[in-house]
């Protein structure tokens, strides 16, 4: 069944867990694209939700850190942070382990993608799931790619992974749907944590809507480090699905700096044809 | 000296209830059974997230062992620029400091 939804959101730790230190009005819209975003997911009648993150070490140490793995666990429990500075409760979310199985096997055709039978999750999906999947319903099925731990999978090769996803939902019979969570630019877990270069993001939102893989491949690791900081690296997330939803355009739902959030706050949307 | 070292603590610590029990019930007898430096092990026992961040200790390993031991963000914060104030430029990894200006 070809996939049936593509969706990017941001995942800062802030959204949640320092949110009554945002402008309301703000915090308000954001939520309600983030809402949105959910709501168009659960049209679109999955079966399962793929989330393709980018962890924080909950899982994955330079002992033995692979560039994309999948998650193949019958359930996955987080946040693994303190609730409490997350904002967060602690809750269970179901997988689909057959599901991922088949889905593992066909993308090795293309990319050799590392799996995982025990999972936790961090903020980089807990927040995400927060607004999209708020009763936990709904099989999850996770992916990291690395963009903490250089070195780093080249952009191309993130491209090339969603075309590989997309051609793996394409082959088994479920609706999936596939949503990117990550930066766009920002400089977390520093002195400098608020600071967010707007136009670097507005740029690169602007490849992203287009699906312009040339473009969205175009930077090298040291532009953007400097331009749009650690957390820069996470927009392999959003190229990921960029590539998994090739040939088709994108709607931005929502874009606006929230500094105490840490990041440019991001909803956005590639319109693939649903099928009935 | 090993930043690996003490990074994979942390790691251990932020994700696996056993051994945050085993940081709360004798933090020095778990501190036994990792390779570290004289300063890495006092910037361990004091909580030092000054020092930890200067040290070049991954952003987002620190931001969550901050959480664990229940730093408030804007502490957290100033933590990290009075240990750069303290002890210098960050010494290692990519979670520099660049203008020091964020939200807080």
């Amino acid at each position: 069944m070809p996939l049936v939804f593509a969706g990017v959101c941001s995942h800062a730790p802030g959204i949640t867990g320092r949110a009554e230190r945002a402008d309301p009005e703000l915090r308000e819209d954001f939520y309600a694209a983030m809402r949105r975003l959910g709501g168009e997911i659960r049209a679109a009648r999955p079966d399962a939700l793929v989330i393709v993150a980018a962890e924080h070490f909950a899982n994955f140490f330079m002992n033995n850190m692979p560039a994309y793995c999948m998650g193949m666990a019958e359930r996955y429990e987080g946040p693994i942070e303190d609730p409490e500075w997350l904002g967060i409760a602690p809750r269970t979310y179901p997988g689909a382990p057959a599901l991922s199985r088949r889905l593992i096997e066909r993308i090795m055709v293309r990319i050799d993608l590392a799996y995982a039978e025990e999972w936790q999750f961090d903020h980089g999906i807990m927040v995400p799931l927060h607004f999209l999947l708020p009763e936990a319903d709904l099989p999850v099925i996770p992916v990291n790619i690395n963009c903490q731990g250089p070195p780093l999978t080249p952009l191309s090769r993130a491209y090339e992974f969603g075309r590989a996803l997309r051609e793996a939902c394409d082959a088994v019979q479920e609706r999936i749907a596939v949503v990117g969570t990550g930066g766009i630019s920002h400089w977390p877990a520093t002195p400098d944590s608020g600071k967010i270069n707007e136009a670097w993001d507005r740029d690169f939102l602007d490849r992203w809507l287009a699906n312009d893989p040339v473009r969205l491949t175009a930077y090298t690791d040291a532009e953007t480090w400097r331009e749009a900081g650690q957390g820069g690296f996470e927009i392999r997330t959003f190229i990921a699905v960029a590539g998994a939803a090739e040939g088709n355009l994108g709607e931005l739902y929502f874009y606006a700096p929230i500094p105490i959030f840490a990041v440019g706050c991001t909803v956005a949307r590639l319109r693939i044809q649903i099928p009935p | 000296m090993s930043l690996y070292t003490v990074q994979k603590l942390l790691y251990n610590l932020n994700r696996d209830a056993r051994v945050r029990q085993r940081h709360a019930d004798d933090f020095g007898d778990l501190l036994k059974e990792y390779d570290l430096s004289e300063e890495e092990r006092r910037a361990l026992v004091d909580g030092d997230i000054g020092l930890l961040y200067v040290m070049g200790v991954n952003g987002q390993i620190l931001m969550h062992y901050a959480a664990l031991l229940g730093y408030p963000w804007d502490d957290y914060i100033k933590s990290m620029r009075e240990g750069l104030a303290k002890h210098g430029p960050v010494r290692h990894g990519l979670y520099l400091t660049t203008d020091g200006r964020g939200a807080v």
